[in-house]
């Protein structure tokens, strides 16, 4: 039936994903550029590696970078779940549009506006109560936990809703009392949530460069602010040796996650197959 | 104890709704419950009696879950007061009261094997460990899944599911077990099966159930009482054979298996018989009814009651007419004719198939002329 397919969507197809990918490989394949300037070809080499693994500034980068996002992704969860928690399983309370408007605000907000608000947010603070005293690792952290607990909140709601009330209402029929029904049923239930969410707070915080850029202070570069900063002064081959290790690390974390999801898939289509097997 | 065991034995009776002096195990008095504007239970009624699996029968959307929950704790009524084993539950949290509910959903926690799913209520009273194994195993003879004990609910079907929501919900000994449409989910084959095994399952155990259904055949087969609702409130309350013989509105007759429902007018009332003037021609129903010379009142007749015969009956009198077959639903074991009388309406009937037909063509069909007669006491006088 499919036999014959279409050229135009071949080409379409084909297309699409050049403009994907033809980037990347050019970007890849200029990190391995002798040359010290970036478009002209001067033979393979791995120089621009060597030099960037030698380079100080680079490694406090990404040291920084991993540091916030790994705080960030810690307070985001547990914040943005306890904030899905509370829209969903906690019936009507007063001000709960208010609140749930409140919490998706960040998502559609610019980031120029939210990164202009927290530092104006953080000069007052200094002038009132001296705190935070300057500008860097902590600001840049609660800036990022302030946007990154929006996602995981939307993230926890949906699941929230999805799996329905059933389960934690048969536990407190068993039984249960609410604290034991949230670590016993809720808990367990809501962690795949709980991991994605963890996981984009970490990817947004890794990305972030508008809101990093308002709330850093001097000495703080976050692995973008760094890059963007030297890319300012024209197209470098190291930058190009950082961004081709990045999507290696991304496409390993991409390629782990898609063979979880293929074992989940597969116990699960084993699951089915025992179950069919006892009708 | 031997004292106590003959004076319980003597109060269990088959029919505690008739016995004035036995205690309700629940008592629910002018339970109204509103969603907003919405009233959703009516400010209803009820007793229920240790022993009994009551039925909580009506369409969706007719309060049966809604007063469900509020048994078990989950909604809390706007006014009136629920009573389980002579304790007032307004304040009292699911949590807390004597009750266990299977939901339709079964809501096994996938999380967990069969034995820690049915684990999880016991080890809410902290019972000593060996005392959990004890009950599971005892558990898991009764519903027959004792080889079932490591498997993940996902890995069994649609029927051990629903036993293990049945096991775990039992298993704590309950005063009162809440089944909402416990086997909505089965296939038809199935569900006929296990109608009987949780009715056999109830028995011996000997915890009250209630349980919500909207399948009229599920709550007849199970029963030993059912409540109708509609729209928030009882609208009739009995045994099952009350309840299909004797419906006291045209909602129950209807709801409940079908049958010809006509209005008519009474030109008869006496102490022993009443005589109705329909569409069917004069009705003669043999019992008494308190009704009104002339006013206007509702004969229902079942189908099933109603005999067929291509013949004209010999005697003369009331309770007789003549049609023409419309149609026939064949079902195999019965059949139902759709009988259209002279005047137009049409009158539903249906016979057994006793005669297995030679040259495979039964002896009544389509466009005969039939002949229907019914006994006195058939008809039911419905005043609402």
């Amino acid at each position: 039936m499919y036999r014959k397919r279409s050229k135009f969507l071949t080409f379409m197809l084909i297309t699409g994903f050049s403009f994907l990918y033809i980037p990347m490989i050019l970007l890849i394949v200029y990190s391995f550029n002798y040359s010290k300037i970036v478009p002209i070809w001067g033979g393979w080499s791995t120089r621009w590696y060597t030099e960037l693994f030698k380079s100080e500034e680079v490694w406090e980068a990404v040291s920084l970078s991993l540091q916030i996002a790994f705080i960030n992704a810690m307070f985001a969860t547990i914040l943005g779940t306890l904030a899905g928690l509370a829209m969903v399983r906690f019936g009507k309370f007063r001000g709960r549009t208010l609140f749930g408007g409140m919490l998706v605000a960040p998502l559609v907000m610019p980031e120029v506006i939210t990164g202009l608000s927290l530092l104006v947010l953080f000069i007052s603070l200094e002038q009132l109560i001296g705190w935070p005293s300057e500008r860097g690792f902590t600001t840049i952290t609660i800036a990022h936990i302030t946007f990154s607990l929006a996602y995981v909140a939307v993230i926890i709601q949906a699941r929230l809703t999805g799996m329905g009330q059933d389960l934690e209402e048969a536990a407190a029929d068993l039984g249960a009392k609410p604290f034991k029904v949230l670590t016993s049923i809720t808990f367990p239930r809501l962690a795949p949530g709980m991991l994605s969410g963890w996981l984009l707070a970490f990817t947004l915080s890794l990305d972030d460069l508008v809101i990093s850029s308002f709330v850093t202070g001097p000495g703080a570069n976050t692995l973008p602010i760094l890059i963007f900063s030297r890319i300012r002064l024209g197209l470098r081959p190291d930058i190009n040796a950082l961004a081709t290790i990045i999507i290696l690390v991304v496409a390993i974390c991409v390629a782990i996650a898609a063979f979880i999801l293929f074992r989940q898939q597969k116990l699960q289509d084993q699951d089915e197959m025992m179950a069919a097997r006892e009708t | 104890m031997a004292g106590e065991q003959i004076t319980s034995e003597q109060k269990a009776s088959e029919t505690p709704w008739l016995d004035m002096d036995t205690k309700p195990l629940i008592r629910l008095s002018g339970v109204t419950k509103k969603f907003g504007e919405f009233v959703a239970i009516n400010n209803v009624d009820l007793d229920i009696y240790e022993g009994e699996l009551f039925c909580l029968l009506g369409g969706s959307g007719c309060g049966k879950s809604t007063l469900l929950r509020m048994l078990a704790g989950f909604e809390t009524p706007t006014s009136g007061s629920i009573i389980i084993d002579g304790k007032d539950m307004s304040d009292v949290p699911p949590y807390e009261r004597p009750t266990n509910m299977m939901f339709q959903s079964y809501a096994l926690f996938p999380h967990m094997n069969v034995a820690k799913n049915i684990a999880f209520g016991l080890e809410q009273d902290n019972l000593p460990k060996g005392e959990i194994e004890d009950r599971i195993d005892e558990i898991l003879k009764l519903v027959e899944l004792q080889d079932y004990k490591k498997r993940k609910p996902q890995q069994l079907s649609g029927g051990q599911r629903q036993r293990v929501a049945l096991a775990r919900a039992l298993v704590k000994k309950p005063k009162l077990l809440l089944l909402d449409e416990p086997l909505a989910a089965l296939d038809k084959k199935l569900r006929e099966q296990t109608q009987f095994e949780l009715a056999n399952i109830q028995e011996q155990v000997g915890i009250t159930f209630v349980v919500v259904t909207h399948d009229q055949e599920e709550a007849m087969t199970l029963s030993s009482r059912i409540a109708v609702m509609d729209k928030g409130e009882f609208v009739q309350t009995g045994s099952p054979t009350d309840i299909y013989e004797f419906p006291e509105s045209r909602f129950v007759a209807d709801f409940i298996g079908s049958a010809n429902i006509l209005e008519g007018k009474v030109t008869e009332d006496s102490a022993a018989h009443v005589r109705v003037a329909t569409d069917l021609g004069e009705i003669y129903i043999d019992h008494g009814q308190s009704t009104k010379q002339g006013s206007r009142v509702w004969v229902a007749i079942r189908p099933e009651k109603i005999h067929l015969s291509k013949k004209p009956s010999s005697k003369n009198g009331y309770n007789q007419a003549v049609g023409i077959v419309d149609d026939i639903g064949y079902l195999g074991n019965t059949s139902i004719y759709k009988i259209r009388l002279k005047n137009g309406h049409i009158v539903d009937v249906t016979a057994p198939n006793q005669i297995r037909p030679k040259n495979r063509t039964h002896s009544i069909t389509w466009e005969d002329t039939v002949y229907l007669h019914w006994d006195a006491s058939s008809a039911m006088l419905l005043k609402k």
